[in-house]
């Protein structure tokens, strides 16, 4: 059965490694969902969190497959229930449909948005959520002459107790250390 | 959080010497114990030819005819040798014509490192002459590539690019280097690679895994033992032939595996897969435990998944953890090198026979012979068979020759029918199946193995995809003894077509050239033979020829290999005719 999975990966900050990771899906013929890429809060090391619709089964030789590439340092998969997660989405609309009345405005209040810039002609609103939340928003702010829509893939922490790549971090270094020694 | 990175603790020479990326690049070559390499110059890669001519006295360079030969010769002699391939191609179409070499070596894990030229780092991006995306084009078939565009970065990528070919699950390794980089000047140190943070080549094996191993295996009544490459890879032949012995466990062979145990050992029950032998195909059904040894289950081993080793519980020993029930689920995976987890199981197993299990298989074989083997190796019609040119060809190297082949009906037959007294033996396109191959990996078969006779079995198809490395093989004097096994055919998919497709042979028939008067242009020797009278003759002359020579057998033009197990089907449902 074919469900949601987050993925997050660690690597080594070089170039070519998205190709490197999205290769692995695009081989399976996997579409990616969302994806995004940044520095961790590793020095030195990136983080990738990519969402795919997938079989337990795919998803955990897929972890297999990333892991196996060099510059890769670990990958893990996890159901959705297993992490909190966020996406970012950016609307513009015209100041006229906030001057207008009342409805953007209480829009905005109701969805927990908020106004990042408001000039003569436009405004910005940023809504943090998952994406049915960011997709309703757009939805309701269509009527109002919405010109622009942004939205980001997903970020996400997930709930386990110890960190999994601070504790394998760790053993490595005593690994290497034992290596050198 | 700040960094939890770890610097390695570095033991440079004192004093760094000031040469080019090119200069530096030969010493990392010296530094690495290279001593031969393959390859073709061209634009990109000229600083480097320029420095390798001043280094002419250490390392040794083939010069090959077609840049995908470079790569075959550089696996042949890695796979013989068990040290590094070493090829070097300029950039764009010599770097693209090495891909299918590199995709080879991939999926074979063989360790070869590819030098590749590129255009300047300023031209980049720009569709530069011969400029190609050489890291994107090979990313998907290395086990890890990267560009140098800076001469400081030649002596660590290199470094890097040896460790991580030969460790851990070997495989090909790219390095692109521009021709500024070549050119450029660095303070050049050189310290080998000993680990990567982000990579671990050996995984630690689980002790507890090993107990549940021994346990399964003590209870067996049915147990078979599926030998991969991983076994010689690891350098593992002693400790599985312990484990082996003391199991009693009667033991198959993958089409690589083939020589990580003589073909004559009582406990060896013959080759796995499509053309393997009846016995491990049908009692891969029957068996009770599958202990999986350094291979990988591909799909020509095992058939249609939904329908293999039903009754059995299966042990994966592996050192890569990608490839645990990647194919087929493994109760106890085992992971770590053979080497180290072989004897561990074996100190923990009973002493044991499996004497009427073993008779199953002797009774196999015994089917197999009298409806197959038999009339293939010894043929009542006039028409030469290639499985009794094979069988004589390693009568005449005494069954301790080197097998290379190519893809097709021969490298079946010659897998079936090939015997080996000593590892490290063949040298065949087992993954990607890549026609071509033979040739030019004979090449390095021999260039790696001296003292060893080198025989390449190649069908009239896939010898005229390289065949232009003959001219290789005149230039070095490289004494390869090339059979010809000739049917002008493309055989393997005429008898697919045979088969599957109703005998509508489209585009399956070679009119050939006279394969001897191109070996003449060569000054290669040659004899053809058309008559089985004839055949002991050539091939005695043939084996005590000094150089190469091309034995040229025309064979029966429609003869099918068997056993088969025919594609999508389970193993059991193997047919001998």
């Amino acid at each position: 059965m074919k469900e949601e999975f987050t993925l997050t990966v660690y690597s080594e900050n070089v170039v070519g490694l998205l190709n490197q990771v999205t290769t692995v899906f695009t081989r399976r013929h996997i579409n990616i969902e969302s994806m995004t890429a940044s520095a961790s809060a590793i020095k030195g090391i990136h983080k990738f969190t990519i969402v795919i619709f997938t079989t337990h089964e795919q998803v955990e030789k897929l972890v297999g497959q990333i892991e196996k590439r060099i510059d890769v340092l670990k990958a893990y998969y996890f159901r959705t229930n297993e992490i909190v997660y966020q996406e970012i989405a950016l609307y513009k609309v015209p100041t006229k449909s906030l001057l207008d009345g009342n409805e953007v405005e209480q829009l905005v209040r109701k969805n927990g948005a908020r106004i990042l810039e408001l000039t003569d002609e436009y405004a910005i609103i940023q809504k943090t959520g998952h994406k049915e939340e960011t997709q309703d928003l757009y939805e309701k702010l269509q009527p109002y002459g919405l010109t622009q829509f942004t939205r980001s893939g997903r970020v996400a922490v997930n709930r386990l107790k110890k960190e999994p790549l601070t504790t394998w971090l760790k053993t490595l270094t005593e690994d290497r250390l034992k290596v050198q020694a | 959080m700040e960094a939890q990175t770890f610097q390695p603790v570095k033991k440079e020479q004192s004093t760094a010497v000031n040469i080019t990326g090119a200069e530096a690049l030969m010493e990392c070559l010296v530094q690495e114990g290279v001593e031969l390499m393959y390859g073709y110059p061209g634009g990109a890669i000229m600083p480097v030819y320029d420095a390798l001519y001043s280094y002419s006295d250490r390392l040794k360079h083939v010069l090959v005819r077609h840049e995908q030969g470079a790569v075959h010769a550089a696996q042949g002699y890695a796979r013989v040798t068990g040290d590094v391939g070493v090829c070097i191609v300029t950039s764009g179409p010599a770097a693209t014509n090495a891909v299918t070499g590199i995709a080879d070596a991939m999926i074979d894990s063989t360790p070869v490192v590819i030098i590749s030229g590129q255009v300047g780092s300023n031209l980049l991006g720009t569709d530069a002459f011969q400029e190609t995306d050489v890291i994107g084009i090979t990313q998907p078939v290395t086990k890890w590539n990267y560009q140098i565009t800076k001469a400081e970065d030649i002596p660590w990528a290199m470094a890097k690019a040896f460790y991580v070919a030969r460790s851990g699950r070997p495989g090909p390794v790219l390095i692109d280097i521009t021709k500024d980089a070549q050119f450029n000047k660095l303070d050049f140190r050189y310290q080998k690679m000993q680990s990567i943070r982000s990579y671990q080549p050996i995984p630690q094996p689980d002790l507890t895994k090993i107990n549940e191993a021994s346990h399964l295996i003590n209870l067996a009544k049915k147990p078979l033992a599926l030998v991969g490459q991983g076994v010689v890879l690891a350098n593992a032949e002693k400790e599985l032939m312990e484990f082996l012995e003391k199991t009693g466990i009667p033991a198959a062979w993958t089409i690589l595996g083939l020589s990580a145990m003589p073909t004559d050992h009582p406990l060896n029950v013959g080759m796995l897969g499509m053309h393997g032998n009846y016995g491990p195909n049908v009692k891969t059904n029957q068996a009770d435990l599958i202990i999986g040894i350094g291979m990988r289950f591909d799909d020509r081993v095992t058939g249609n998944t939904q329908k293999y080793a039903t009754n059995a519980r299966v042990i994966h020993m592996e050192i890569d953890p990608a490839e645990i029930n990647k194919i087929i689920h493994a109760e106890v995976p085992i992971l770590g090198t053979v080497k180290e987890t072989l004897p561990l199981l074996t100190e923990k197993v009973n002493k044991n026979e499996h004497t009427q299990w073993l008779e199953e298989f002797n009774a196999c074989y015994r089917i197999e012979n009298e409806r197959l083997i038999s009339k293939e190796l010894y043929p009542e019609k006039p028409e030469l068979t290639m499985g009794e040119v094979v069988r004589r060809v390693t009568e005449a190297f005494d069954d301790d020759a080197i097998m290379v082949t190519d893809v097709g009906q021969h490298q079946m037959v010659a897998t079936r029918y090939f015997k080996f007294k000593q590892s490290r033996s063949v040298v065949t396109s087992g993954g990607l199946g890549t026609m071509g191959f033979g040739l030019p990996a004979a090449i390095g078969a021999k260039m790696g193995a001296p003292d060893r006779h080198v025989c390449l079995f190649v069908g009239d198809g896939g010898f005229q995809m390289t065949i232009q490395e003959l001219g290789t093989i005149f230039q070095e004097k490289v004494p390869v003894k090339i059979v010809l096994l000739n049917n002008n055919f493309l055989g393997m998919v005429r008898q697919w077509q045979e088969l599957f497709f109703d005998f509508r042979y489209a585009q399956t028939e070679l009119i050939n050239p006279d394969f001897q008067t191109i070996a003449k242009g060569y000054h290669i020797p040659s004899i053809k033979v058309t008559e089985r009278e004839n055949l002991d003759d050539a091939i005695k002359t043939m084996a005590e020829s000094d150089g190469p020579f091309l034995l040229e057998v025309v064979v029966e033009k429609e003869g099918n290999v068997f056993p088969m197990v025919p594609s999508g089907a389970s193993v059991e449902d193997i047919r001998l005719e």
